[in-house]
């Protein structure tokens, strides 16, 4: 049990290349903190700085009140499960879970018994004696994560675990491991690419673009109030609609309380289709273009009237002047069709021109 | 996709195969066959008429108490050139696998000495270790050593076994160096997590991983030491002093060739080629199966 803080934690590689920019996160004893962002962001170096797989080149890092910087991984008390899950090849599923044990020098009757229990709770029982190679990607996982249960470390490091698995067992095991994380209570630190993960796991959201933290703070504060225009686009999907302020359509409609925000920002399933204007709110005329049908609710994207410039935002960017709505259920308008969508006041946002910085009405 | 290639005469494919079935044959099936005739062949002493003499020329060998002694020594050799030469290749890719500045230079001149010739190799150790001629022989006995391997069976046999050794590294070294890297560095990381300490992991992780490898190269090895180091003996002690050096194909060599015995050489033959075709056979049944993680 022990919380972990980082503290303006840098890394520079020898190049010159800066990968982290200066991280403050604290997480608490028992949390479940889950790092955001696109490939490249460093959320991946962060972690394996953690780990001690990296050195960290400026700042500290602080497990349960001990500046780590300079420890060896094996001394962290810290368990990690890879991307590639990291199986030692040669040996079976239960020696693979002894090893840490083995390492550490416990006895083999205590081994055996937390091997056990932990082979117990993945559902890995029958198959102790065999090897990696003959186990399915999902059993490879449950492995890789039985064997940093049964170190009971202090802290869990996982590194993109769910990639390699298909699209429904992902959600199987994304369940999975966070009753074990609440049922262990052990500080967990997470990193993931894939913002739905992101949302459902963590108790700290950390969104991270460029080796900078974009912003800290509990999903759905971060979902309802996002910091920059680039943690609006990334956390949810489809992403924000993001457009310049300053354009006279928008501009006169939202009158003298937009202040000098340069960018308002809608949620796909903020618009409604209706022929009302909500005072203060925004209401855009749009051409149906396509629509997407999943079930339970139809995305429409549109086309606004006029042409629209670019706004700073970068992933899962829309071209711009194009708008995606969300409506429930199937019934949708027809493409080619002219509506007009609305969102009330509430919802909107609005960031500063260069999009760093949210600004509250 | 298509794998089998579809011929439109039938002559073709066998032209197209003819070129190596040629090769195989005219070098190695006929030789062999040869060698498997005369070893039932018994010649005069001036070789003026021929007798054919069955297994004769098998049975005197295994009655021959020096044939033995050629059998013991030979395995010896290979025994000491393949462990020592893999050993140390080994080490050097281990140090060469870790990421450093200027890797591939030293690499690349850690894999040189594999172009040298045998008897070259031979040639260059001379010139460092003759007893009148050698450079290390002068330092050696400046220490008070009695460095004098022409006159000494125990040294010769160390000096043999250092510079057939020593050329071997390269070629191990090339297959351990691709071996480690072959290794995910994940599983690595996964086990210095795990507590295990720079040689623990490498005793349990590394080289059990590289087991393979080293499977694959102490065959390769044991191989090299029966026949390969011909050119280093011939170079350097014409296995002598005494027999000292004289291992099984060295043996070939003198007995069949300098001694006109080609009967019993040809059978000494057939033994080491039954030997290989063995060695070989072990190999493909272990590195399919057991050796493999």
């Amino acid at each position: 049990m022990a919380n972990v803080t980082l503290r303006n934690v840098r890394k520079t590689y020898p190049g010159g290349f800066e990968a982290i920019k200066g991280v403050d996160v604290d997480v608490g004893d028992g949390q479940f903190c889950v790092l955001v962002g696109p490939s490249g962001c460093g959320k991946s170096t962060l972690l394996r700085m953690v780990a001690g797989l990296e050195t960290v080149t400026g700042g500290e890092i602080d497990i349960g009140g001990k500046i780590v910087n300079q420890v060896e991984p094996a001394d962290r008390d810290i368990a990690m499960v890879f991307q590639n899950y990291a199986l030692y090849p040669h040996m079976s599923v239960y020696n693979n879970m002894a090893y840490g044990l083995r390492n550490r020098g416990m006895k083999e009757d205590e081994i055996k018994s937390r091997v056990e229990e932990a082979a117990r709770v993945l559902e890995l029982s029958p198959m102790l004696e065999r090897k990696p190679r003959q186990l399915s990607g999902g059993q490879r996982q449950r492995v890789a994560m039985g064997r940093a249960i049964v170190r009971q470390p202090k802290v869990f490091l996982f590194d993109e675990p769910l990639s390699n698995l298909d699209a429904k067992l992902r959600i199987a095991m994304r369940v999975e491991i966070r009753k074990l994380q609440r049922r262990l209570n052990t500080t967990s630190i997470y990193v993931t690419h894939d913002q739905l993960e992101a949302m459902t796991l963590a108790d700290i959201l950390v969104v991270m673009n460029g080796g900078q933290v974009e912003q800290v703070g509990n999903p759905l504060a971060i979902y309802e109030k996002p910091a920059t225009t680039f943690v609006a686009s990334f956390i949810g999907a489809p992403p924000m609609n993001l457009m310049s302020a300053r354009a006279d359509e928008i501009k006169s409609q939202l009158g003298g309380s937009a202040g000098e925000a340069g960018i308002v920002g809608i949620r796909p399933e903020d618009f409604v289709i209706t022929a009302d204007s909500p005072a203060g709110g925004v209401t855009l005329p749009l051409t149906v273009e396509a629509i997407e049908r999943v079930g339970a609710e139809t995305f429409v994207y549109g086309a606004r009237a006029h042409d629209e410039q670019r706004v700073a935002a970068t992933p899962g960017e829309l071209p711009p002047g194009e708008i995606i709505v969300r409506i429930p259920g199937t019934a949708a308008p027809a493409i080619g069709e002219k509506i007009r969508v609305a969102a009330v006041r509430e919802k909107l946002h609005l960031f500063s021109g260069d999009g760093r910085k949210r600004i509250e009405a | 996709m298509q794998k089998q290639a579809i011929f439109q005469t039938k002559l073709l494919p066998y032209a197209l195969v003819a070129p190596q079935l040629a090769i195989v044959l005219i070098f190695f099936y006929w030789p062999a066959l040869q060698a498997v005739i005369q070893s039932f062949l018994l010649q005069d002493a001036f070789g003026l008429s021929t007798s054919f003499v069955w297994f004769e020329n098998y049975v005197d060998l295994f009655k021959d108490g020096a044939y033995f002694e050629a059998i013991v020594r030979t395995f010896f050799f290979s025994f000491a050139i393949a462990v020592s030469s893999l050993s140390f290749a080994l080490l050097l890719a281990v140090m060469a696998d870790k990421p450093l500045r200027g890797s591939m230079l030293y690499r690349t001149l850690l894999i040189w000495p594999y172009a040298v010739a045998p008897p070259v190799v031979g040639v260059l150790w001379i010139f460092m270790l003759h007893p009148s001629l050698g450079v290390l022989s002068r330092y050696l006995r400046d220490m008070g050593v009695d460095w004098n391997p022409l006159l000494n069976g125990n040294q010769a046999a160390s000096l043999i076994i250092l510079a057939a050794a020593w050329k071997q590294i390269s070629y191990n070294f090339l297959f351990f160096l691709a071996g480690l890297q072959s290794i995910p560095k994940s599983v690595l990381e996964a086990a210095a997590i795990d507590g295990a300490r720079p040689m623990r992991r490498f005793w349990t992780v590394t080289f059990p991983l590289l087991s393979p490898t080293i499977f694959f190269l102490l065959v390769v090895n044991i191989v090299y030491a029966f026949f390969d180091t011909f050119g280093i003996i011939d170079t350097m002690t014409r296995g002598g002093p005494g027999k000292s050096t004289e291992t099984l194909v060295y043996k070939v060599y003198t007995e069949g060739l300098l001694g006109g015995n080609l009967g019993s050489s040809a059978a000494q033959s057939v033994i080491l080629m039954i030997m290989v075709v063995a060695l070989t056979a072990i190999q493909f049944r272990f590195v399919e199966r057991k050796v493999t993680y």
